[in-house]
């Protein structure tokens, strides 16, 4: 058992640091700190994620621990809070590598009646100001665009043949024997071949999502088809936030976590209590806003120029 | 049949691929924060030595290669095989050249080597790092000279051939690092 931490002291500082300077950002603007329950009788319903689960003795059932703060937030939204921001650990089981950690650290906010490319606008700033790097540049990109520039693909298109073939001719390790579902090669394709080259020297957002990857962004019709409200912003390859235009329709939203539950039913994966409170909330009203999540473990590598999370948490789990 | 999920991949973990046993040189996860989880590693084949990246999704499994690393005695070679004993055990294997390999050049009976056996038979034959050997056959030299620059091919016992001092003489003991094949000093009967 090692018993010293993994981040040196000057990452353990810079951490304290950037956390300030977050806090000030958002108090010059007016924007409301506020913190929500780790521990839920109910947990995420998205098949990408699993949760971890834990015990209090007046619930009778487990207690899960947060993927995102995601629905509390929105249901303080919902009682009239005005926009806030949380940071707060959440909690991801199976998630574990150079750039995973099953314990991170999520800086998540909402802007009541703000669109979500102001909210990219203001996410950009909000790095500038952590990273301590007032000119660093912003550029956005279509995800439509970026597979077609970069791959020469539509991604609405090309059915999992193409999307295989393209794997396949990017060099991605026995491709060919992959079995994945059309949002799997897209997934596949992006991470491996795409969002290395992003963010260069740049912050990189990458907006409108095939509406299968909408999550709980609001969709909407385009000539060349739906597309999903939803943004990421990479930065030196790096995925550092996501974002969304939050979808408001209490009936939609139970439908999509409906579709979620049968999908990790499907595969599975354990079924959690659907979050009703939030159902209740928004079917009460929530107002229309933007919202984003952006990882600080990642955020504060990129301050620092270091390659592994673990280079800035002080005990990583294999220490803990 | 033991299988591992993709959790526990980890370098140096043994895995069975289309029939071949492979060593995880390499393994990262791959994941968009809202989406399909990979597993992207570099293995070794044990039978060729490739390298080759393979990407799968997280929570797959593989068959585990029963493949062990153990310390073992080389006792003697009839010239088609080379026989090593577990000297716990006392039990015998049997090498091929293909498992040999190279090694057959550096290694003299009774010498400690490093097998990789996969189902019980040798796949890997690594030789002690060092290793001391017999100059049976190398030029006089010129007198006078010490060690540096120039040096001269000397045989050794075993049959290699490696570029000496030129004051090493035939029938002198010499030390050998079998991973770089150079010549490191002479060395005095052990």
């Amino acid at each position: 058992m090692c018993w010293q931490p993994s981040a040196s002291l000057l990452a353990v500082r810079e951490r304290a640091a950037l956390l300030a300077r977050i806090r000030d950002f958002f108090r010059a603007l007016g924007v409301l700190e506020v913190e929500t329950p780790i521990a839920s009788r109910s947990a995420t319903t998205d098949p990408a994620l699993s949760s971890l689960a834990t015990r209090w003795h007046g619930a009778g059932a487990p207690l899960y621990l947060q993927t995102s703060p995601e629905l509390a937030m929105k249901r303080l939204l919902a009682a009239g809070s005005g926009p806030i921001y949380q940071i707060c650990k959440v909690f991801r089981d199976d998630e574990r590598g150079r750039l995973h950690h099953p314990e991170f650290t999520l800086l998540e906010w909402y802007r009541p009646g703000w669109d979500y490319h102001r909210l990219m606008t203001e996410v950009a700033e909000l790095a500038r100001a952590a990273l301590l790097q007032p000119l660093l540049p912003d550029e956005r990109i279509a995800y439509r665009d970026l597979f077609r520039e970069g791959l020469g693909l539509d991604p609405w298109e090309a059915d999992a043949q193409a999307l295989s073939r393209a794997a396949q001719a990017q060099g991605i390790g026995d491709a060919a024997r992959l079995r994945l579902t059309h949002d799997g090669w897209l997934d596949l394709l992006l991470s491996h071949c795409l969002a290395p080259s992003l963010g260069r020297g740049r912050l990189t957002f990458v907006y409108d999502y095939p509406p299968s990857q909408a999550l709980l962004a609001r969709c909407r019709d385009q000539r060349s088809g739906p597309v999903a409200e939803r943004f990421e912003l990479f930065v030196e390859g790096l995925e550092l936030a996501n974002g969304f235009q939050e979808l408001t329709e209490a009936g939609e939203q139970r439908w999509r976590f409906n579709q979620d539950v049968a999908a990790r039913v499907a595969k599975g994966q354990s079924v959690a209590p659907i979050d009703e409170a939030f159902l209740a909330a928004i079917a009460a009203g929530l107002p229309d806003c933007a919202g984003v999540a952006l990882g600080i473990d990642r955020l504060l590598m990129r301050r620092l120029d270091v390659g592994a999370i673990d280079d800035v948490l002080a005990f990583p789990i294999e220490r803990a | 049949m033991a299988t591992y999920s993709t959790n526990e991949f980890r370098g140096g973990l043994k895995i069975m691929l289309d029939g071949d046993p492979y060593t995880i040189v390499e393994n990262e996860f791959v994941k968009p924060g809202k989406g399909q989880a990979f597993n992207r590693v570099r293995v070794r084949n044990l039978k060729t030595g490739r390298v080759v990246e393979k990407t799968f999704k997280s929570g797959e499994t593989v068959e585990a290669a029963d493949v062990i690393e153990t310390p073992m005695q080389y006792l003697y070679s009839d010239g088609e095989l080379w026989y090593f004993m577990d000297p716990e055990s006392y039990e015998q294997v049997s090498a091929d050249a293909a498992a040999v390999g190279e090694v057959a050049k550096w290694i003299k009976e009774q010498d400690m080597c490093n097998l990789t056996l996969w189902n019980g038979a040798p796949l890997i034959v690594e030789p002690p790092s060092f290793v001391v050997l017999a100059v049976t056959e190398t030029d006089p030299g010129l007198k006078g000279d010490t060690s540096g620059g120039g040096g001269k091919p000397a045989t050794l016992e075993t049959g290699a051939v490696v570029r000496v001092p030129l004051f090493v003489q035939t029938d002198e003991l010499i030390k050998v690092d079998t991973r770089t094949g150079t010549y490191v000093s002479r060395a005095k009967e052990e």
